[in-house]
């Protein structure tokens, strides 16, 4: 209640409905004589000083008979909701009572009852009842039930699959018990949320049945029956139906508001964070590596709130040559990836001494050549091949608009040249694999014409982040033999990244290890046996190998890697770290301890 | 190269199972219509009392309503009635108006067109304005970015949704038709007199889409396929129309599709303030005086539509996502 006026429309709303509610318990005794007195000299005029909102066709003040009409009008969109919710509650709860046969018979109504719109149903209802306000809250009513049936229905199944009813269930509690004790309560909440809007709803609803003249007949008048006299004489005073329609727009745009109010307020919403504060890099002095098809130096990435995902990482990546980027979930690795193709999600912000791509500076190129060379150099390939594919478009197209989008090639060359590539990721019948929808295609299928994809263009670098960790094992070899042979014909060269450093050992020539958000240690990938740090060290040592001692626990790295918001002027690992020492309350810088070993230690 | 050799089995979905799910549609179209038909036929018997009677009034002579009811086949048994109604429906023959003695089927093709160019028309517009207004709601709001904008989008368009279709009505007609003169307030004169019942009729499920659309294209915005998207670096068209279009058409149609349902009965109330010569003001009318045939045929004929228009989105979707077609046997079996 109190976040709903925070909130300041949901404030609007709670005061447009409680005036509402005021005006229907003392509109009639103050203004009903006001309104049932009939002037004849009067008849039908505009807005004039005794009568604010106009007259009607016997004289009588508007603004007067609206004020009345509240009354009347929230009264009956409360019993047509009332009829709405009973019923769709009551329908809606059935299925789960009676057996099972009956029971989808009731869903299977209320599915083709949804699909008629309320106010068909309403006319319906009032043939065959007859004219009159009885006639339409019936209906109405009638309207709303199957709505709140088909969410009491499913909100039903949704409780239903819940242990706790499993467990009642097994307990042989009977299925009515089950229902009231156990699946109401819980489904409550969203039901009553639901006739806030559904109030609105019905009032909307009896005052459109009302304008059409099948609701309150005179002498009796809601707004709608207001509306409906008026409208006769709207060619000639048009300003006669200005009163009995802002009634019926306001109060249908209270219930509304009120309806999101309560919706929002039972969702939560999140806190909006503080702008990202740009992380600042200084420039980067030493001559750019002349081989690397990739180089970063100092790149980092920062969010709202001091969050630093990536801290000063560098990285260096040769043509041919395959650098492995490990660590443990949430060490910045994929984060990396990102920076480097420069789709970092809103509102992070990217900054690096040096980003070289192919010898070019990603920083010093206008956005439109960044993205031509991005497009056509850089290959990325994610770790769910399902989510990686666009699902509503063919394979070959996704695979071809690479080649029409940024080489200009025809459609026609397009195209074959996608069957070409899915050919060499060793796709059989490619032809008719690029027909086919991602849908149609295994996982390890899907991932290979992932990279196929990177390979249209003339890829220089290809980021793989954690290309193989959805998929089975056997299928993971293939898609590590695409990716080796990818790279050995094309001389690009490629980031890879895994959590699983045997995998990283066999694939790659040289492994960067990343532990909050930071590189700290660098190895050609035939000397991780020679790991110096303890991170690596540990990483390695928790892998089962043939002659692991299977009666003793696995190894794990006891304790949890600091949070990317944390700032520690020390050893980020040194928590976890069974040789930490007094040194390492100071962070270590990376030093050389060999040929392309580089360890941010003071104890290695 | 070395020679193909997959480990992966190549499933490939037969595509066959379209057919299956075109045929559970069709079904599903047919028992909906079948209930309908019969709820309609019902309808002049859960009349309480005599409905001849509430017809005709409490002051018409025995003799007449007892020949009106013979007329209508009233006498008859029910199974004998509804088979009657069966064969007539079946040639097309609605029966005949109690007060003007037309044909009803005449009645509806007179104003079948106008209703239904009317409904198509509002339809195509809101989707044509919402849609775009959606994505480029979510782009501008993706993140967390432009809460301006986010905030100013969901009120206005809440406040929009609210405000139901006759009220717009009322109040186009009083501003650009009775006001300024600028439009014709009444009739079918010319292609002039479409717009203010279709802007009447589009605001509110426009704005409803544009929410709706919005919400899909920002789940869609952080998928990684949409990520991949951006790492081919496609340029901005090809990226919202082609990667990410129609996959949030799929929601914002099927909402779109039932609101095109309550749109076809919006048209009824629309219909009535700007006196379209569609069906809307002669179902008022009959319902009214009590024209119990013509009453009977329009709802039939209104539910109808909504079934057909269901029906007919139910199969783009189909179309527009293989995956959802494919999938939406198994989610009913299961």
């Amino acid at each position: 209640m109190r976040r709903l006026l925070r909130n300041p429309l949901g404030l609007a709303a709670a005061v447009l409905i409680a005036v509402l509610v005021l005006l229907a318990l003392v509109g009639p005794p103050l203004f009903g004589d006001q309104a049932a007195a009939i002037h004849p000299d009067r008849i039908n005029q505009g807005a004039s000083a005794t009568d604010p909102l106009g007259t009607d066709a016997l004289g009588r003040d508007l603004l007067a008979r609206t004020v009345v009409a509240t009354r009347l009008t929230l009264g009956l969109a409360f019993l047509a909701t009332l009829i709405g919710t009973v019923g769709g509650v009551l329908l809606g709860a059935l299925p789960a009572v009676l057996p099972r046969r009956a029971g989808r018979l009731v869903v299977a109504t209320v599915d083709i009852l949804v699909a008629f719109p309320a106010l068909l149903l309403a006319m319906f209802t009032a043939v065959v009842t007859g004219l009159g306000a009885r006639g339409a809250v019936l209906g109405i009513g009638v309207a709303l039930a199957p709505a709140f049936a088909r969410l009491t229905h499913t909100l039903t199944a949704s409780v239903a699959g819940a242990d706790y009813i499993a467990a009642a269930r097994m307990l042989g509690v009977p299925r009515r018990r089950i229902l009231t004790r156990h699946i109401l309560p819980n489904i409550a909440e969203p039901l009553i949320l639901n006739t806030a809007q559904s109030m609105g709803a019905a009032l909307l609803g009896l005052s459109a049945m009302s304008f059409l003249g099948m609701g309150v007949q005179a002498p009796s008048y809601d707004w709608g029956r207001l509306l409906n006299e008026a409208f006769g004489h709207v060619y000639v005073t048009p300003a006669v139906v200005v009163a009995p329609a802002l009634a019926v727009a306001l109060a249908g745009l209270g219930f509304m508001l009120l309806g999101d109010t309560f919706a929002k307020a039972a969702a939560g919403s999140a806190e909006p964070l503080g702008p990202t504060r740009a992380p600042t890099v200084p420039p980067a002095r030493e001559a750019p590596d002349p081989d690397a098809v990739l180089e970063v130096r100092d790149l980092t990435v920062a969010f709202p709130g001091g969050v630093t995902p990536v801290r000063q990482v560098s990285l260096t990546v040769r043509a041919g040559e395959i650098v492995g980027l490990v660590g443990e979930s949430g060490s910045g690795k994929s984060m990396t990836a990102a920076a480097i193709g420069r789709i970092v999600p809103h509102p992070g912000l990217v900054a690096s001494a040096r980003s070289t791509l192919c010898g070019t500076d990603l920083d010093a190129l206008k956005p439109p050549e960044r993205r031509a060379l991005l497009g056509s150099s850089l290959a990325m390939v994610f770790q769910d091949p399902t989510a990686s594919l666009n699902p509503a478009l063919r394979v070959g197209g996704q695979l071809a608009e690479v080649a029409t989008q940024h080489d200009g090639a025809t459609r026609a060359e397009a195209r074959s040249r996608a069957v070409r590539r899915l050919s060499r990721v060793h796709i059989r019948r490619p032809e008719q694999v690029a027909r086919q929808y991602p849908h149609e295609l295994s996982g390890g299928m899907r991932q290979r014409a992932v990279i196929a994809m990177g390979l249209m263009g003339t890829p220089r670098l290809i980021i793989a982040d954690e290309p193989t960790t959805a998929l089975d094992v056997t299928v993971q070899r293939e898609v590590l033999r695409v990716l080796r042979e990818a790279v050995d014909d094309t001389r690009a060269g490629a980031l890879f990244i895994s959590h699983d450093i045997a995998v990283v050992g066999e694939l790659c020539d040289r492994v960067s290890v990343m532990y909050a958000g930071r590189v700290v240690e660098e190895l050609p990938a035939d000397a991780l046996h020679r790991a110096r740090h303890p991170y690596t060290r540990a990483l390695i040592g928790s892998l089962p190998g043939m002659d692991t001692d299977r009666s003793r626990p696995l190894a794990t790295i006891p304790g949890r890697q600091p949070s990317p918001a944390d700032v520690h002027d020390g050893c980020p690992f040194a928590d976890r770290c069974a040789s930490a020492g007094a040194r390492c309350s100071t962070r270590p810088a990376l030093t050389t301890r060999g040929t392309g070993h580089t360890v941010a230690c003071w104890e290695a | 190269m070395t020679p193909p050799a997959d480990t992966a089995p190549e499933t490939t979905v037969p595509r066959r199972l379209s057919l299956r799910f075109l045929l559970r549609q069709l079904l599903r179209l047919a028992l909906s219509l079948a209930a309908l038909v019969t709820a309609s036929f019902a309808m002049i018997h859960l009349i309480p009392g005599d409905p001849l009677r509430q017809m005709l009034g409490p002051t018409a002579p025995k003799a007449l309503v007892d020949q009106r009811r013979a007329e209508l086949g009233l006498d008859d048994s029910l199974p004998a009635q509804f088979g009657h109604y069966l064969a007539q429906l079946a040639h097309g023959d609605l029966g005949t108006s109690f007060f003007s003695s037309q044909p009803v089927s005449d009645i509806i093709a007179q104003g079948l067109p106008n209703t239904l160019s009317l409904a198509v028309l509002a339809t195509l517009t809101a989707l044509a304005v919402a849609i775009p207004l959606g994505m480029w709601a979510a782009v501008r709001t993706h993140g967390g970015r432009g809460r301006r904008t986010e905030a100013a989008f969901t009120t206005l368009t809440g406040a929009a949704v609210a405000i139901p279709e006759y009220l717009y009505g009322l109040a186009l007609l009083l501003v650009f038709a009775l006001g300024l003169g600028l439009l014709p307030p009444a009739g079918l004169t010319g292609p002039a007199s479409y717009v203010l019942p279709v802007a009447a009729l589009t605001l509110a499920p426009a704005a409803l889409i544009a929410r709706l659309a919005r919400v899909e294209t920002l789940r869609e915005l952080d998928t990684d396929y949409m990520r991949l998207a951006h790492a081919k670096r496609l340029p901005a068209r090809r990226l919202y129309a082609v990667h990410l279009l129609p996959n949030t058409l799929t929601a914002t149609l099927t909402m779109g599709g039932l609101l095109l349902g309550g749109l076809i009965t919006g048209s009824v109330l629309v219909e009535n303030v700007f006196a379209w010569p569609g069906l809307g003001q002669r179902t008022v009318e009959a319902i009214t005086q009590k024209d119990y045939p013509v009453a009977q045929a329009m709802i039939l004929v209104y539910g109808a539509l909504v079934l057909v228009v269901n029906f007919l989105v139910d199969i783009a979707l189909g179309v527009l996502d293989p995956q959802s077609a494919l999938s939406a046997p198994a989610r009913q079996e299961g």
